[in-house]
């Protein structure tokens, strides 16, 4: 497995390579919150230049946030459970006064006049933003190729992909910038970058982290969630982050996720399904990791059941229908008026046109013009709203699922990472990465990836874990499981 | 007006959408477009075969109605932080080019 060893030493201090190790050293005195950035600071200096997983590096408001932590600590105030824990943000997330791009050019200059409701949790707990992370611009993608400012190179493998469209905020993970990093998933664009760079990556239930602040690029979809080296780090992150939030009103009303007392609890007689009518097309060597996991959780004391999920198939064209036509309605805000960048033109409307053909990228306007062709007069019925009730039947299969098995368990990518440049020709190609990330999306449900072992080239594998609705501690026990069975085997 | 998913999407509509998206795309952008949308709108055409007539639209996944908060002033976005991000403001305001156009 790829849980690389990244324990190293700065001034005789040994820097532990989890976000809870560090939190733990950093609250009890034994390590400074500066000392831990600045080593992680120097890493980023190391590689950052072959990788490109940041938009911008925020060095000095990261040493400042660090000295505070130092001072509350020395003060004898705790700081809280991510004291001194370096983050890396996604760049579609609102920083205060900090330029916040999506990878776009359209947002030129833009700093936000607030802070996304993520980032105020994560900064209260104590943590330390590092930067802002690259992504496919407005998240548009599978491979972060999409952004204005370059391509995220896999850490792994810097001919390839990172996968996307989280793909900075997975490679920081796994080239070890920072312990955690923050993403958001429309449909899969947490966790298959998580696989792809062999790292956690953990979407929650729809409404358990609030979008306050997330950039919005199709509003019944997106959701915010953590990357980590192992499972505790990311349930660490989202007890933290998770919680009703009044600004975001599809923020369901309850309290933060508890996930950190669940990990040890095993899965003796869990029901964990295998989807007997999966979409094909994953490669063998990705089945082969997706047979593993099955057994190391039958040996654990898990029960095997098969499920079907006829419309599972179909989830593709549901999702690229009704993403694009969410993503052209929120996307209209980019006019050149209130912010970003403008093409100055005679008129109103020859500005707004002149703004929009100049700042979006391909992909954005690909996607823009599909969901305003779905939606308008004539082909409404056609496409958006034979989506919707695809996404409906979607869901009640799902329901149906889950009351044979309280998981199910598919690849996360179909394939491991590819080369760069592999798929820009072919938009259709790049969508079918996300066939298994998908359907959970369109659902509202919980999913995530874990890496589990290797596939074609030694590239990392991510299993894909989803449950019901608010089933997230089913869902870490299974992850926990899986994890604890590759350390056993001696590839942790 | 009832096409259907499987019929091949025209230029036309092409350039339609575009002006309704606001996005100004040159000739060559166009033909792109239409082939690289045509060859989706194909993909998609897999949903034509199902009965959908007895399903209800899902329009979001978690069911919450009627989200209220209480009638009171809050603190908003601080006005100067907010013009100092637009391309062009005056008085307090947002500055735009003539909204009547000069092209008719």
């Amino acid at each position: 497995m790829f849980r690389q060893s990244l324990d190293w030493t700065v001034e005789m201090t040994t820097i532990p390579s989890t976000a809870a190790a560090i939190a733990d050293a950093v609250r009890s005195g034994v390590l400074k919150a500066t000392d831990v950035l600045e080593a992680h600071l120097e890493r980023i200096a190391e590689r950052e230049g072959e990788i490109h997983a940041f938009n911008l590096v925020t060095t000095d408001e990261a040493r400042a946030a660090a000295s505070r932590i130092d001072a509350d600590v020395a003060a004898g105030r705790d700081p809280g459970v991510l004291a001194g824990v370096p983050i890396a943000i996604k760049d579609n997330m609102c920083t205060r006064g900090i330029a916040t791009t999506c990878s776009s050019k359209i947002l030129e200059g833009w700093r936000p006049p607030y802070d996304a409701t993520v980032v105020q949790r994560l900064a209260a707990a104590g943590a330390v933003t590092i930067g802002k992370t690259n992504l496919d611009e407005f998240a548009m993608g599978s491979s972060t190729e999409n952004s204005a400012f370059g391509v995220t190179y896999n850490p792994r493998d810097i001919t390839r992909v990172s996968g996307g469209s989280s793909g900075g905020s997975a490679a920081a993970v796994a080239a070890g910038f920072s312990p955690i990093s923050i993403g958001s998933d429309t449909g899969g664009s947490i966790r298959q970058p998580a696989a792809l760079c062999g790292v956690v990556g953990v979407k929650p239930t729809y409404g358990t982290v609030s979008r306050y602040g997330l950039v919005a690029f199709a509003s019944s979809l997106d959701q915010v969630g953590p990357f980590s080296t192992d499972v505790r780090d990311s349930a660490l992150v989202l007890e933290a982050i998770s919680g009703h939030d009044p600004m975001d009103s599809t923020s369901i009303p309850q309290g933060p996720l508890s996930l950190q007392g669940v990990l040890s609890q095993g899965v003796e007689g869990l029901r964990v399904g295998r989807i007997t009518d999966m979409p094909g097309g994953a490669d063998p060597d990705v089945t082969e990791r997706l047979e593993a996991a099955f057994d190391a959780l039958q040996a654990a004391g898990a029960i095997m059941v098969d499920v079907q999920m006829p419309s599972m198939k179909y989830g593709l064209t549901a999702y690229y229908l009704i993403a694009p036509a969410e993503a052209s309605s929120n996307l209209a805000r980019y006019d050149g008026v209130r912010y970003g960048m403008r093409v100055n033109a005679p008129d109103t409307n020859a500005m707004y046109s002149a703004t929009r053909s100049a700042g979006f990228g391909d992909e954005v306007k690909r996607r823009i013009m599909l969901g305003t062709y779905a939606l308008s007069a004539g082909y409404y019925d056609a496409y958006y709203g034979k989506a919707l009730k695809v996404r409906r039947l979607i869901s009640e299969d799902f329901d149906r699922a889950y009351t044979k098995a309280d998981v199910l368990l598919t690849p996360t990518s179909p394939i491991v990472a590819f080369p760069v440049g592999a798929k820009s020709d072919d938009p259709l190609a790049m969508y079918l990465c996300d066939v298994y990330t998908i359907p959970t999306n369109l659902a509202g449900h919980p999913a995530m990836s874990v890496p589990f072992g290797t596939g074609a080239f030694g590239l990392p594998v991510g299993v894909q874990i989803m449950a019901p609705t608010l089933g997230e501690q089913t869902m870490f026990r299974v992850a926990a499981s899986l994890e604890r069975s590759m350390i056993a085997s001696g590839g942790g | 007006m009832s096409e259907t998913a499987s019929e091949r999407i025209s230029t036309e509509a092409v350039i339609k959408a575009a002006r309704l998206s606001r996005l100004d795309l040159t000739p060559a952008e166009v033909a792109r477009m239409t082939s690289q949308l045509a060859g989706m709108l194909e993909h998609f055409a897999d949903i034509d075969a199902l009965d959908l007539s007895a399903v209800e639209p899902m329009t979001r996944p978690y069911p919450l109605s009627n989200v209220f908060r209480q009638d009171v002033v809050v603190q908003g976005l601080d006005r100067d932080e907010v013009l100092a991000n637009a391309p062009a403001a005056e008085e307090g305001r947002f500055r735009v080019p003539p909204i009547v156009g000069l092209d008719g």
